[in-house]
């Protein structure tokens, strides 16, 4: 008999399922990040963005006293609400259909996607408005939907760049940080149509272009798509938080409107949004409050969609729910502050993590929502600094999990393979020569043969040896001095301890 | 099972699998500002400057002379249309030689999406408004109107009292309904996609203006 079922505890919730969405790349981060950290123009835009961004969040969270109490109640409302997420959930259902509105639940992308087509097939309609949602994109709902026949309209400027760019995504605020206006301007001129060819790059008239592209396909619409950055459990309430008022055009002026949230969105009361209103803008876009935020619980007659469906989308997220040292991912509230203060993430962008979740979250929610197998080398994707847990605003110990997601790895890698990784057949003799001194002093004094190597640079650089290659081809190693620490000990102390 | 069933089965799963931590709500740590002893003319001042610093236009005057200073700043607009939502108060534009359209609750007397688009701009009240972070909260009540009708048209024109302006957003959530349709408006329509700078103007009105009534 299995000892889990020894010990009566149940199966685990199952991953995100393979062949839809976005959530698992082609290749594994070493290769894209090599391809990445090749493209000069690429860096270029990322350093400028990045640090535009990380000094204005510095200035405006410097501003508020009080960051530090509004961080710590952020961490501990997500922790309450993922321990009591079965009765906060049926509040909000119960809230939304008391107020007119329809709730769905889908147990993972293909049933999300499925919900979507039937509800907008049913309004007979071939194309749809979207506000910007990190959920819709990590099920590929627009794919499904051009799969189906109807045609999605992203009304994001930065979304409408990658649409109009045949590109992917690569931050979650942001999804075009790595296009300058000079590319921008050409992506515009290329696909709209519509547009004087006399347009310049000034930010100004490529926001106006966009204006004028989307305003037409706004005043028609019938059916819009959104995610939701909060669901209110106590009244019901969904709040989206935006700038351009893309949003507010999606949310307010067709006839049915369809949100799809992630489970852990949720917020137990309205008093709650207090926090996360101060905590999200500052965080993300860096100013003290975004230019536009719409709520709205169910249908209101006169003012709005009169129909409304809500989905609730788990894709994985119980699956993260389950394991105690990383279910803290599902804290998250997407703000997108730890891409950019982190060093890895500033230089290889958003494309190299293959999923639509890049940067330090991504690397900790990517894995854990498909499973570690599929996103594995996510977690090495980082040098550990813990730049990202200092500006996470709902204080994700982003680097602690990481650690727990290699463990992890090592540990499924070992269940499945007969032959020991060389890295674990390195760290098996290592252990044995550490645990002897005098293995260990012979050991050091080999280690003196390394001076063979790196004579000209006085650094040690790519090492064509299995496993040394692997550590050598992206770090440089300094060259080992003539006499190691036990040698000059011994020779100024004696024998002396 | 279907899946409503399913999803809370798996959540109850992983709670079994993981046992969260015991936190009750009451015991959530907020120990984050939420009352204020600022004065109103200190909080006025702070509203003015986190509006403009956020490239909101704004006016100050009297009770007395607020239908001369909407009729002001709508002559410095050009408009010569407007519209306006039931309820608001018609004395705020008895000044104005244009004419004002008013826009009702009930599907009846609403006006169409492309006529608002026409217009040169509207003008409404607010129910409360956010000095720390310079915001403007609408909540459908008579005087603010349905959402569209200040998402529409290209400029807005917001009348603040000083008995609506909070210190900041708790004390402005506390005086909400959070069931009523809600939009918080901080500036003008902007955008931060191109290179991580602000830049205003993209769907919502590209001007907002804003008058502050002296106590």
């Amino acid at each position: 008999m299995n000892t889990s079922v020894m010990l009566g505890l149940p199966a685990m919730p199952p991953p995100a399922p393979d062949g839809v969405g976005n959530l698992r790349g082609v290749e594994k981060f070493p290769a894209a990040a090599r391809r990445a950290l090749a493209d000069t123009q690429l860096r270029r835009n990322l350093g400028k963005a990045t640090t535009t961004i990380r000094a204005k969040r510095a200035q405006v969270v410097a501003e508020l006293p009080d960051w530090e109490q509004l961080r710590e109640a952020g961490r501990q409302l997500k922790v309450h609400t993922m321990a009591h997420l079965p009765d906060y959930l049926a509040q909000l259902e119960a809230a939304v259909v008391a107020r007119g509105g329809v709730v769905h639940w889908a147990r993972d992308a293909n049933e999300a996607n499925a919900i979507v087509i039937d509800l907008v097939r049913d309004k007979a309609v071939d194309e749809v408005v979207k506000v910007k949602s990190m959920a819709t994109q990590e099920i590929g709902l627009n794919e499904a939907l051009e799969a189906a026949g109807i045609a999605a309209w992203e009304t994001d400027l930065a979304e409408l760049i990658v649409q109009l760019g045949h590109d992917k995504p690569s931050h979650i605020l942001v999804p075009a940080i790595h296009r300058n206006r000079a590319e921008i301007r050409e992506i515009f001129l290329r696909e709209m149509g519509d547009v004087d060819p006399a347009l310049s790059d000034e930010p100004a008239a490529l926001a106006g272009a966009a204006r004028q592209h989307l305003r037409r396909k706004f005043l028609s619409a019938k059916v819009a798509i959104s995610g939701a950055n909060f669901g209110i459990a106590e009244t019901g309430t969904l709040a989206v938080v935006e700038s351009e008022g893309n949003g507010r055009m999606c949310l307010t002026l067709p006839d049915t409107l369809i949100t799809i949230m992630g489970l852990e969105k949720l917020v137990p009361r309205w008093q709650d949004l207090e926090v996360f209103l101060q905590l999200l803008p500052r965080s993300s876009t860096g100013e003290r409050m975004n230019p536009y935020t719409s709520m709205w619980t169910g249908v209101t007659p006169g003012d709005g969609p009169q129909e409304f469906h809500l989905i609730l989308l788990d894709n994985g997220r119980t699956a993260v729910l389950a394991d105690a040292e990383g279910r803290d991912a599902l804290n998250c509230i997407r703000c997108s502050a730890c891409l950019n203060v982190c060093p890895v993430y500033e230089r290889t962008g958003g494309h190299a993590y293959g999923s639509v979740y890049p940067g330090p979250i991504g690397a900790i929610l990517s894995p854990q929502l498909t499973g570690i197998e599929d996103n594995a080398s996510l977690p090495y994707a980082s040098s550990l600094c813990g730049a990202c847990y200092d500006v996470c605003p709902t204080k994700i110990n982003i680097p602690e999990i990481l650690v727990h997601l290699r463990a992890k790895h090592t540990e499924t890698y070992a269940d499945e393979h007969r032959v020991p990784s060389a890295e674990a057949s390195a760290m098996a003799a290592a252990g044995w020569v550490m645990s002897n001194p005098k293995r260990w002093a012979l050991a050091l004094r080999t280690g003196r043969l390394g001076r063979i190597l790196g004579r000209k640079r006085g650094v040690i650089g790519e090492v064509p040896l299995p496993l040394a290659k692997q550590w050598t081809d992206a770090r440089d190693f300094t060259r080992p001095p003539q006499q190691t620490f036990r040698d000059w000990w011994a020779a100024e102390h004696g024998g002396e301890r | 099972m279907n899946a409503r069933e399913e999803v809370l089965a798996r959540i109850a799963a992983a709670h079994r699998i993981a046992p969260p931590p015991e936190l009750r709500y009451e015991d959530i740590s907020r120990e984050y500002q939420t009352t204020s002893d600022s004065e109103t003319a200190q909080l006025t001042e702070l509203l003015i400057d986190r509006l403009v610093d956020y490239r909101a236009l704004v006016r100050q005057c009297s009770a007395d002379d607020l239908a001369a200073e909407i009729a002001d700043a709508l002559a410095d607009r050009r408009a010569h249309t407007v519209v306006v939502p039931s309820g608001l108060d018609s004395l705020w534009t008895a000044d104005f030689s244009g004419s004002v359209l008013t826009d009702g609750l009930l599907a009846h007397y609403q006006r169409t999406v492309s006529e608002l688009d026409s217009l040169g701009g509207v003008i409404t009240g607010c129910a409360v408004a956010i000095a720390q972070t310079g915001t403007l909260i609408l909540d459908g009540s008579p005087g603010q109107g349905r959402r569209v009708l200040t998402l529409i048209p290209d400029y807005h024109l917001c009348v603040v009292f000083p008995d609506q302006i909070v210190a900041d957003v708790p004390q402005a959530l506390a005086r909400l309904e959070p069931t009523r349709p809600l939009t918080m408006i901080s500036g003008p329509s902007a955008t931060s996609d191109i290179e991580l700078n602000r830049v205003e103007g993209v769907h919502g009105p590209r001007t907002l203006e804003v008058i502050i009534v002296r106590g």
